[in-house]
């Protein structure tokens, strides 16, 4: 009988759908989007809370950028933040650049910005209900940006339309064109997001927690989707998840955030089989894996993620590290280059992986 | 934590358990149209000190069985015997006894707490709804004894649940229901609100507690991995039905179902190197409507490996020995002939319609 081909050494494992191996090469080429020392601030009534701070990331054409990290950690707001869809007031940006194409998006006014967004940046959000308008039809929806920035006629964009869903995998495209999403499952509408995001052909597609509302079966389905959709058209993708599997699936790069900053980033494989924060570590050892035996108890990070409006001095994870220096509670540390693609903002020496001491 | 023995004697043994909710149409005139079969003839047992785990999709009625162990929402047909009796058709007054030995613990750490009660008070109103330890001091004592049991601070006795962060509510709510020293505790999707940093810390308080009080749980999670952590059987429901019962790692090992196996394939592991070389094989579609099931086995419109007969007859949970269960022709050595004869051939495409062959699996 088929087995689950669980085990990583077994090579005779046949993949069903295209490939997804990792693109471990360097990109060639400048970026697409560079995010150089972002900081995003909210005005409460106790004052400014910094949401992100100190964030720079790069996004290859055609890779697959993850932005991990629990509820809090700013991974949201980054991603908004690309296509200044971060309300503002309250939220304010209060440095840095985002440099999509040569262009800094900060600096653009609002009709250039409208300009872009939807056209060479798309995006993707987490709950397909609440984003499609429920008295459109959708295939008025996936043609409307076609209509907006290609100028297309509404007959030819429509017809698009069509084609698009046809594309993501709707089965009886052409008829579902006239449909309203509350004809739609969870999977389909999903699938409609998609096509909409694809509909002028970004370069660039943002998906903030894409799978999260869906189940298990349904989110392979739409992940796979997305990664060969993406492989086709060479848009490149930052996906936005807490998953930390979703990401060693799909990821090329990753960016491990925390309290606001990323802590880690690198290749997927350089994170994963030897991250080099503590708080990554913590993560990869508090989550139950299907591939390996259970052990008797996982190994949580104690303590609670930390309060934005009252962060400590020095690093946010200070309180829940057990690796804390005194040098960690005067001083934050900064985002250094470790070893290849390997970043990581930390001052111990810490180091997981197969060939790390046991911690 | 090993996987219990079949000879612990079972605490619930819920059999044929059908919760089915009529659906009307016509406003005058109100006629019944059918009816959502959310549990269609769900069979179980847990054992004490033992954890079995209920996987399923959204819709797949994991949460509706939970319910009706508890009562909560009505029996259409089955026996839920519960330390040796039926409580299917309990009076509500027989039930408020019964529901002193059975707990349960819900997803939403935010809406399971009442915000204008004191933590305190939170876990002290099962004490005094049932009339046990209400004097004054031995009330306090028990309280506080409960928060240092889930690992909060007697003196957080006095704040209220806004104070408290997902993770600290979840241990509010899992005092509260081992407050009156229950049997069994039905966990109602218990950490998937939570970060996964918190999510570990609130597994290990529950095997902790399980070790401490003996406690049985009814484990009802979509997660497989945190599921496999903590069950020592796992019961894998699709509409309505069980389709697997299995040992964890007998499951997990070695899936017999064709809906366990594309389950367990779906989930992503973070190891991208180990990802990298699995299969993908993605389930087809999504699960149909409960309103209206597909004839036969109720999977076999998503089934890479279905046959003739599995659009025609309905396959029993079948015992296979190792304490294992599954409801699939496939394994029914009674099933022979042309009725094993596929039923459609799956081209791969790009969504991974896997092409298995099905000889291999006889």
């Amino acid at each position: 009988m088929p087995e689950l081909l669980l085990d990583p050494n077994d090579t005779s494992a046949k993949r069903t759908s295209g490939d997804n191996a990792h693109n471990e090469a360097v990109p060639e080429g400048g970026p697409l989007l560079e995010v150089r020392d972002l900081a995003v601030e909210f005005g409460t009534g106790r004052g400014a809370l910094r949401a992100v701070d100190k964030v720079s990331f790069s996004v290859f054409p055609g890779e697959t950028l993850a932005i991990v990290g629990e509820s809090g950690s700013g991974k949201s707001v980054t991603a908004l933040s690309l296509l200044q869809l971060v309300p503002s007031p309250p939220s304010r940006v209060k440095s840095g650049e985002i440099l999509f194409d040569g262009r800094d998006l900060l600096k653009l006014s609002s009709k250039d910005m409208r300009a872009i967004r939807g056209n060479e940046i798309a995006m993707i959000f987490q709950e397909p209900m609440s984003s499609l308008n429920p008295s459109l039809t959708v295939g008025l929806q996936i043609a409307e940006p076609m209509e907006l920035h290609h100028g297309l006629s509404w007959k030819k964009a429509i017809a698009r339309a069509g084609e698009l869903l046809k594309r993501v995998r709707i089965p009886d495209a052409e008829k579902r064109v006239t449909a309203y999403p509350h004809q739609f499952s969870g999977g389909m509408r999903q699938r409609a997001m998609i096509a909409m995001a694809l509909a002028c052909k970004p370069k660039l597609i943002v998906a903030d927690e894409p799978t999260t509302a869906l189940d298990v079966t349904v989110q392979a389905q739409i992940l796979a989707l997305l990664k060969d959709l993406t492989r086709e058209t060479k848009a490149a993708l930052v996906l936005i998840t807490h998953d930390l599997g979703v990401v060693a699936r799909y990821a090329d790069r990753v960016c491990v955030m925390y309290a606001g900053r990323i802590v880690e980033s690198g290749t997927a494989r350089e994170i994963y089989e030897t991250p080099r924060h503590p708080y990554t570590l913590g993560l990869m050892a508090s989550i139950p894996r299907l591939d390996q035996d259970t052990q008797q108890r996982l190994v949580p990070i104690e303590g609670q993620p930390p309060d934005l409006s009252a962060l400590p001095r020095g690093c946010a994870f200070q309180t829940r590290c057990r690796y804390v220096s005194d040098r960690c509670r005067q001083q934050a540390p900064e985002l250094e280059h470790i070893e290849g693609q390997h970043f990581r903002a930390c001052f111990a020496d810490v180091k997981g992986g197969a060939d790390a001491p046991e911690i | 934590m090993p996987p219990k023995s079949e000879a612990s004697e079972p605490i619930l043994k819920v059999s044929g358990l059908k919760v089915h909710f009529p659906q009307y149409k016509g406003v005058v005139v109100r006629k019944q149209v059918g009816s959502v079969r959310a549990v269609d003839g769900v069979s179980f047992e847990v054992g004490k000190g033992e954890t079995l785990g209920l996987v399923g999709e959204s819709g797949c009625g994991k949460s509706t069985t939970g319910l009706a162990v508890l009562r909560m929402t009505p029996i259409t047909d089955g026996k839920v015997e519960f330390e040796g009796k039926d409580i299917a058709n309990y009076s509500a007054g027989a039930m408020r006894a019964v529901r002193r030995r059975i707990q349960m613990v819900y997803q939403d750490p935010y809406g399971s707490l009442n915000p204008r009660m004191k933590v305190g008070d939170i876990i002290g109103e099962p004490l005094i709804v049932h009339g046990v330890d209400t004097e004054r001091d031995v009330y306090r004592a028990r309280i506080q004894e409960l928060l240092r049991l889930v690992g909060l601070r007697p003196d957080m006795a006095e704040r209220y649940p806004h104070e408290f962060s997902g993770g600290q509510r979840q241990r509010v709510s899992i005092a509260r229901a081992v407050a009156l020293n229950p049997a069994l505790v039905i966990c109602d999707e218990p950490v998937s609100a939570l970060d996964v940093s918190i999510q570990a810390q609130v597994v290990n308080l529950f095997q902790e507690l399980q070790e401490r009080l003996g406690l049985s749980y009814l484990f009802i999670a979509h997660d497989l991995a945190v599921v496999r952590h903590v069950s020592h059987r796992i019961a894998v429901m699709y509409l309505g039905r069980i389709v697997e019962v299995a040992p964890r790692n007998e499951l997990y090992k070695a899936p017999l179902h064709p809906y366990t196996q594309g389950l367990l394939a779906a989930v992503p592991i973070p190891n991208p190197s180990a990802e990298a070389l699995r299969p993908q094989q993605v389930i087809l579609g999504e699960p149909p409507s409960v309103m209206n099931p597909p004839s036969g086995c109720r999977f076999h419109p998503r089934c890479p490996m279905a046959m003739k007969v599995c659009a025609e007859v309905d396959p029993p949970l079948r015992e296979m020995g190792d304490g294992r269960a599954a409801a699939c022709h496939l394994h029914d050595p009674s099933v022979s002939g042309a009725s094993r004869d596929t039923l459609r051939k799956m081209t791969p495409d790009g969504t991974g319609g896997a092409e298995r062959d099905i000889s291999a699996v006889a």
